[in-house]
């Protein structure tokens, strides 16, 4: 393999972790953005569609089996958000490192539950026939550079989701609500929308879709009930760097995180690679403290 | 303000005396938890007084506990051999880092300097930007991470996923010996008792009520003339050296330090302990601490699995029904005068 290849490579790779990392931090930067809740469980919720792709893929076998898997997946956890959002998060709005700690304690509970049902080491998902084979570029500079179909896939569900995301943020009854609430939530409820039910539509949808992310991930690693865990941090990074409750900001703070780690793994160990990361975000942080996208405030106090 | 001095006297001197009327099992438990409530101190002094929420204080225990805990491995390798793990390993040659914690003095002190000069960089530059609240938490959660990943990816040099084992002997004391032991859970219990004190006086003072206005308005402090960075990393120096004491302490008590004691999930249960026992009151943060780790050991061995529910209801139960934890539970009830507080702790962020 020639060095432009191995170049090419990782940075396709840095291109596939990104959609997942984009998939990962859209939910967590809507709810974040939007209603100040930092989810420690949305994590666990990649994990809990990685299962239900599982299971459904042993129900209905492995071709209709992964559509089914997909939408289950997508539902469940939307309900499973919407569960959560009405039963616990409610209770603490306006306490964001609250809901941080409370959360954490639900992400504890479905782990062990996992671990408890599926047991600790985890399950594979076979991809289906169409998926597992890969695009070769032959004939060209790039000889030798194949494409995984699967990863190929998480890039265009990741590039789907987000265009849905932003037609629903920008055409529809339900973006009006939300754009209203993220501008200014008081004058928002002042004007007759239901705030309460803005907040449970836009924390369901962010994890329905991380669901939809484990599903499609369970295609590419075994699912572990720690599969999340080893997301979530990540995820989070990319908030930060996003900015508050922006999707351009989130796109480009993925391709960012994602391509930098793939590529310093060209230099250096995975390992090396994460204390990067992390010195690179902090030193981001100094230049521009809100992220790339942020929305500029005149209120005294933000948290 | 007497009745509770001598309140804490009579704990201080019952607690002294564990040694009488404790199996040696216990007193070691007893003297593990006691090490890490220092750490607690710290999470309350800077999460409880000055809203900072740190995910990371694990990094910092962790500094503490290798500072040590290399010098002992030193100290106990043959003379002018490797420590074992390096042998293992296939080194031939000491790193130069590892070379100045043959000094005993030097580690000792590095135990307190590291965590703090770690932690006030952290704090510095990212409180610079006024970067704080959930931004803060999460970063400090990436640190433990990064740190863990990266300790058990460089296992020749820091023994991996293994840590640091093995001592044998700590400045010519057998570890294993009795005496050994039952000084150093006195020396445990002095040191939490200083660090409480030392802890006490700071939010007694002018220092504490500017943390705690940080706390409830860190805008308005700036507008009465305050520049409210100075206070936030000095906070958060000193808990991070406290947590350095902490991670010192423990790792003599184990005999061990490795990245399963300090990595992104032991370091969130730190703070577990502190919401349980009351985040803004220090008697809370050793009470908590006390008291989850007794419950954790209890648990764990009784049903194993049951441990991670157990932990995730607590995180869930004590931020909804008791966020100032059981002193304010106490506090409420107004039964017990020695865990009363003079000013009720906010919960405003």
């Amino acid at each position: 393999m020639s060095e432009s290849t191995l170049v090419l490579g990782q940075l396709f790779n840095g291109i596939s972790v990104a959609s997942i990392l984009l998939l990962a931090a859209l939910g967590l930067a809507l709810s974040f953005g939007l209603m100040r809740v930092i989810n420690m469980a949305h994590g666990e919720m990649v994990m809990v569609g990685g299962y239900l792709s599982y299971m459904s893929i042993q129900a209905f076998g492995q071709g209709p089996g992964f559509f089914v898997g997909l939408v289950v997946a997508f539902i469940c956890t939307a309900l499973f958000g919407a569960l959560m959002e009405a039963t616990l998060i409610r209770r603490l709005y306006g306490r964001p490192l609250d809901t941080l700690l409370a959360t954490w304690g639900v992400s504890l509970i479905l782990q062990q539950a996992a671990r408890s049902i599926f047991g600790p080491t985890g399950v594979e998902v076979t991809a289906p026939a169409w998926l597992s084979g890969s695009l070769a570029l032959g004939g060209t500079a790039l000889t030798g550079f194949a494409v995984p179909a699967v990863r190929l896939f998480i890039i265009v569900l990741a590039a789907l989701v987000l265009g849905g995301m932003t037609l629903i943020l920008s055409k529809t009854k339900l973006g009006l609500l939300v754009r209203a609430v993220h501008q200014n939530r008081a004058m928002a409820e002042a004007l007759g929308a239901n705030t309460r039910l803005v907040d449970l539509a836009v924390f369901s949808l962010g994890t329905g879709i991380a669901g939809l992310a484990g599903a499609a991930l369970a295609l590419m690693a075994p699912v572990t009930p720690t599969v999340g865990q080893s997301y979530i941090v990540y995820a989070f990074l990319v908030v930060i760097v996003g900015g508050l409750g922006s999707l351009t900001g989130t796109l480009f703070a993925a391709l960012l995180v994602g391509i930098f780690s793939a590529v310093t793994q060209i230099f250096t160990s995975v390992s090396v690679a994460d204390v990067l990361l992390l010195v690179s975000v902090i030193v981001f942080l100094q230049f521009r403290p809100r992220g790339i996208v942020f929305a500029r405030s005149r209120a005294l106090e933000e948290t | 303000m007497w009745n509770k001095r001598i309140a804490y006297g009579l704990a201080l001197i019952v607690l002294a005396a564990a040694p009488l009327y404790l199996a040696p099992y216990e007193l070691s438990l007893l003297g593990r938890f006691l090490a890490l409530a220092i750490l607690a101190l710290g999470i309350s002094l800077i999460w409880g007084t000055a809203g900072m929420l740190s995910l990371g204080q694990g990094v910092f225990f962790a500094l503490g506990g290798y500072a040590l805990a290399m010098h002992l491995k030193l100290a106990n390798a043959d003379a002018g051999a490797l420590p074992d793990f390096m042998q293992w390993s296939g080194l031939d040659k000491l790193p130069w880092w590892w070379e100045p914690f043959r000094s005993p003095v030097f580690a000792v002190a590095g135990v307190f300097i590291l965590p703090g000069i770690v932690a006030a960089l952290l704090a510095f530059l990212v409180f610079r930007r006024r970067v704080s609240g959930a931004y803060f938490a999460i970063i400090t959660q990436a640190l433990a991470l990064a740190a863990a990943t990266f300790v058990i990816s460089q296992q020749q040099f820091t023994g991996g996923f293994n840590g640091l084992t093995g001592f044998g002997s700590v400045f010519g004391f057998s570890l294993t010996d009795q005496h050994t032991q039952l000084a150093l859970y006195w020396i445990t219990l002095g040191a939490l008792a200083l660090a409480y004190l030392a802890t006490r006086l700071l939010l007694d003072s002018r220092f504490g009520t500017i943390l705690l206005a940080i706390r409830d308005g860190e805008n308005r402090v700036r507008f009465l003339g305050y520049n409210p960075l100075p206070f936030k990393v000095i906070a958060f120096a000193f808990a991070g050296v406290l947590a350095g004491l902490s991670g010192a302490l423990v790792t003599l008590d184990l005999g061990v330090i490795s990245p399963a004691m300090f990595g992104v999930v032991p370091s969130i249960e730190m703070v577990i302990w502190v919401a349980v026992g009351g985040r803004a009151s220090l008697i809370g943060a050793v009470l908590g601490t006390l008291l989850v780790n007794f419950g954790k050991d209890w648990i764990s061995s009784a049903f194993p699995d049951l441990w991670l529910y157990a932990m995730g209801a607590a995180f869930i139960l004590v931020v909804t029904l008791a966020p100032t934890g059981i002193v304010g539970l106490a506090q409420r009830w107004r039964s017990i005068p020695m865990l009363r507080r003079p000013t009720p702790p906010a919960l405003v962020e």
